[in-house]
């Protein structure tokens, strides 16, 4: 097998809203009796995976899809709640393509490609009427107009959105679209199984490996393509946002079959989830963004009330007024509580680093998110409305809650459940999380890793999101890469495969030769029977990520980690413990160790990635590079490019070799990101 | 704040090591628990013992998102879909609502039309057939659709719609009700669905495909007895139901 690494991202010439849609027209088109001649594999059913399927199978192709879990309607993507973006400029704020366009380049800190910035804002659009069509049920306003909201990073109300639910709408229409498609026998759906290893054959993806989670076996499948929408790896930091399954798998075989990982580093800690309870957490629970519209965040002003707080000596509620620290609004007066997530979480932490932190838990991290000016305002406005002259505190109060219910019922709902706390009535209490990870697969302007015939869509690919999201833009990415890109430029690859012979057999010697690389992969697992599980692993692993890894790092503690890594995987090889037999059925203990195994080996990728970075950009946010106000400092002059991994066959992760994609700006002016 | 008590459990777990065997109770005990654990999190410790002692294999249950989004997890605890509270799903369930030293008896859906493959888990592909049978706006996916404002709808109308659709399709309301129907499942799809003008066209063959699919798989007639509505995670109204039975009838009238 040979790869060879020419980065070429494939960028089309012309200006910026001429490129995609000149580009479209060199592109190769397939006549749709062909089409059926032509096998595509896809690997994840989330928003990416769902409206890739859904597409393709529509125009034609023969699709497999693969999810391991029971139903594609479970895919993560179903937990977003706040909304998706598209420059629509209903609500009349002067927003367009273009700033959409330059709000994602600028919230990504100079980091992502311009070209594909700007195609997904210009697509942004046609995924809601797209949307609308299917039948989500966006928020309406009373003239049964599309309804909107803003977040953080902007100054406009782009956002659509179905309550807090936005996620699981558009993947439950995805998800439909999949169904009427399998039903029709265009797609074959694959649930319960886990993609294992890539089949290169000649330098070309013909195929994958999975592993029935049900019967235990491995199979098969071979196709002319195969695009990977497994979503992303945020769980390498054990408490995540992600749900419990989600893993790097896919994408880490991938990689070690020859397609470069790029900016692994990269990983979003999202501002508002609700702060770690105790030791045997196994997840954390974000609150969506969107909360930040209408909540206000702060801590006391005074240590004394924070301690007091903490140790529940004190009521919130008794704090008064002068005695609170808005410091997200004290500190970037024109964007407020609607900062980026990169420096609403880093100023969070910088208030708890600095002792204010109000949770009573082991860090005693924690931030006031605080609903009640929203709720006091809400309910004055709408007594108004009612005619209600002099409404009583308790009327305000009855009305507040009424609206705020129906923005946000459900998370409040949720938050309530998990916390015990009734959040109409006392602050939430939130911190900084794992959420997004930018990093992912290499892939040029047509979503091609470096592996010829292998694309990756959403949140596995590295393509839009530069150093750090926008909220509301990874559903955005999702279905944009799967309903409108991926559908055109897959038909340029694949029509060399017509009037040629060009089926291959699963019998081929690349596919016994991957089968038996799994197998002894699991043997081997198997075969340790040793006394640590694999959640001690995992969380230990977790441990290190957060710890050197996490919001902010410095190269002393990189390095650490590294060396912590080595010493854990040292432990997971020797030591670990896996009931049943390789011939045995279901065994999740053996599905969560095949994925820490792959975790294990990227984390110390994104520990050599985030020392590479000598500067401080997005969610990357290394200590010895800020500004005397404790701001990120950017070094464009000699950071301005994407970091492209390439894995050395049988060698340790430590030899691989960096390439690089330089960032070439025509379009806009690089500036200090600033949201004062 | 007071250091809340951990607590203990006596915990009747369903054993079944594939469709083919049979299953029994067996029991556990567990310790120090915190009562800020969910159900998932407390059964994860009691795993992580079994697996250390080495004699059997850990419990099997299905979960994904714990945030109660997904509708992966499952569990009938104590004779109830997804346990005691109201409005939760099991992840969302936590052991502050259980008695220190209680016997907590945990089994998996119990359906016909969901096949046990191991301990807890059940197979609940039929309810992806049914949304298969029609549960979709057969739109084109290509984005040549018209201005998302150009359909306007009544805020009343899409809050509804909203409602219907937000089931998680996690099966609590066939596994709670004694004649395992899938009502409440279906009704839910019909309803977001015929309620929206774009949804209108095809609403006559939809409720009849989809309803005859959900006989083809088993599932028993609704008799209204309303535990589904009671055990439904998210609140889905049997009024879905009512409108099920009307759309039903209307689609045999021209």
């Amino acid at each position: 097998m040979k790869i060879s690494y020419k980065i070429d991202s494939k960028i089309p010439v012309g200006s910026l809203n001429e490129k995609w849609h000149n580009y479209k027209s060199t592109l190769e088109v397939i006549s749709p009796q062909n089409r059926k001649h032509l096998d595509i594999i896809i690997v994840g059913s989330g928003l990416a995976g769902a409206s890739a399927s859904s597409s393709l199978a529509e125009l034609g192709y023969r699709v497999k899809v693969f999810c391991y879990q029971d139903s594609p309607r479970r895919a993560h993507s179903v937990a977003a709640q706040g909304g998706i973006n598209a420059a629509k400029n209903y609500k009349g704020d002067n927003d367009s393509i273009d700033r959409l366009f330059y709000d994602t380049i600028k919230g990504g800190d100079y980091r992502s490609r311009e070209a594909n910035v700007y195609r997904l804002a210009e697509i942004s659009s046609s995924i809601i009427d797209q949307c609308v069509a299917q039948g989500v049920p966006f928020a309406r306003d009373y003239a049964g107009y599309l309804e909107n909201r803003s977040f953080g990073g902007t100054k406009v109300s782009r956002t659509f959105y179905a309550k807090g639910q936005t996620g699981q709408q558009l993947l439950l229409a995805s998800y439909s679209a999949m169904v009427r498609q399998i039903g029709k026998g265009r797609i074959i759906m694959y649930n319960r199984h886990e993609m294992m290893d890539l089949v290169v054959i000649d330098g070309v993806a013909r195929g994958i490996i999975t592993r029935n989670l049900v019967s235990g076996k491995l199979e098969r499948h071979a196709a002319h393509t195969v695009i990977i929408a497994s979503g992303g790896y945020s769980n390498v930091f054990f408490l995540s946002t992600n749900a419990m399954g989600s893993n790097a798998s896919a994408i880490w075989r991938v990689h070690k079959k020859g397609a470069g990982f790029a900016n692994p580093c990269y990983t979003q800690i999202h501002p508002t989830c609700i702060p770690i309870h105790g030791n045997f957490q196994s997840k954390l629970t974000l609150m969506s963004e969107s909360l930040r519209n209408d909540g206000r965040i702060w801590v006391p002003k005074n240590i004394e009330d924070a301690i007091n707080i903490r140790n529940g000596k004190q009521y919130t509620q008794n704090i008064p007024e002068k005695n609170r620290d808005y410091f997200l609004e004290r500190k970037y007066p024109s964007f407020g509580n609607l900062v980026p997530r990169d420096i609403a979480s880093r100023s969070a932490k910088e208030r708890c680093d600095a002792g204010f932190g109000i949770e009573n838990n082991d860090t005693m991290e924690g931030v006031f998110l605080d609903f009640y000016h929203s709720i006091n305002f809400y309910g004055l406005e709408k007594s108004k409305e009612l005619g209600i002259t002099n409404p009583s505190e308790k009327q305000i109060k009855y009305y507040g809650k009424k609206i705020l219910e129906s923005k946000y019922g459900n998370l409040f709902h949720m938050y309530e459940r998990i916390t015990g706390d009734n959040p109409y009535d006392i602050p939430m209490k939130i911190y900084p999380a794992a959420h997004y990870t930018m990093g992912g697969l290499w892939v040029d302007y047509n979503l091609m890793s470096t592996i010829p015939g292998c694309y990756v869509i959403g949140e596995a690919n590295f393509s839009d999101h530069g150093a750090n999201r926008l909220g509301a833009s990874a559903l955005m990415q999702g279905l944009a890469d799967g309903y409108f890109i991926i559908p055109y430029t897959i038909s340029d690859y694949l029509s060399q495969f017509l009037n040629k012979n060009n089926t291959i057999s699963t019998d081929h010697e690349e596919f016994k030769k991957s089968e038996k690389q799994v197998y002894n992969n699991i043997l081997k697992i198997l075969s340790k029977k040793g006394n640590i599980s694999v959640d001690y692993i995992h969380k230990n692993l977790g441990h290190i990520m957060w710890k050197y890894v996490g919001m902010s790092r410095n190269k002393k503690g990189l390095y650490k980690a590294i060396t912590k890594i080595k010493e854990l995987k040292n432990i997971f090889w020797n030591n670990i413990f896996v009931p049943g037999n390789i011939q045995d059925g279901m065994n999740y203990e053996l599905e969560k160790a095949i994925r820490i195994a792959d975790f294990l080996e990227l984390s110390e990728l994104m520990a050599m990635d985030a020392v590479n970075r000598n500067e401080s950009c997005g969610s990357h946010f290394r200590e010895e590079y800020q500004t005397k106000d404790g701001e990120s400092m950017r070094n464009d002059e000699n950071y301005k490019y994407v970091s492209i991994w390439e894995y050395q066959q049988n060698k340790s992760i430590k030899e691989e070799i960096m390439h690089k994609e330089n960032l070439i700006f025509n379009f806009v002016k690089l500036k200090t990101r600033s949201y004062v | 704040m007071k250091a809340k008590k951990s607590l203990n459990f006596t915990l009747k777990v369903w054993r079944q090591k594939n469709n083919k065997s049979n299953g029994y109770f067996k029991t556990y005990k567990i310790y120090d628990i915190s009562p800020d654990s969910s159900f998932l999190e407390m059964l994860d410790i009691l795993n992580n013992n079994i697996l250390l002692e080495k004699k059997e294999f850990p419990i099997a249950f299905d979960h994904d998102c714990r945030e109660g989004i997904c509708g992966m997890c499952s569990l009938y605890i104590n004779g109830r879909a997804h346990g005691p509270e109201n409005l939760a799903t099991t992840c969302q369930l936590h052991m502050r609502n259980f008695c220190n030293d209680e016997i907590i008896y945990v089994e998996p859906w119990r359906a016909k039309s969901f096949p046990i493959i191991q301990d807890l888990i059940v197979d609940r592909s039929s309810l992806d057939r049914i949304m298969m049978s029609g549960g979709f706006i057969s739109v084109g996916t290509f984005g040549h659709t018209i201005d998302g404002n150009l359909i306007p709808i009544a805020k009343s109308d899409a809050d509804k719609a909203f409602d219907s659709a937000s089931c998680i399709g996690c099966g609590a309301c066939i596994a709670t009700c004694k004649n395992k129907s899938a009502m409440l499942f279906v009704a839910a799809k019909i309803s977001h669905l015929a309620l929206l003008p774009q949804g209108k066209i095809e609403r006559k063959k939809r409720v009849l495909d989809m309803v005859q699919k959900m006989d083809e798989e088993g599932f028993g007639s609704c008799t209204n007895t309303m535990a589904c509505e009671i055990d439904c995670p998210k609140g889905i109204s049997t009024e879905n139901i009512s409108f099920l039975n009307k759309e039903y009838i209307t689609s045999f009238i021209r």
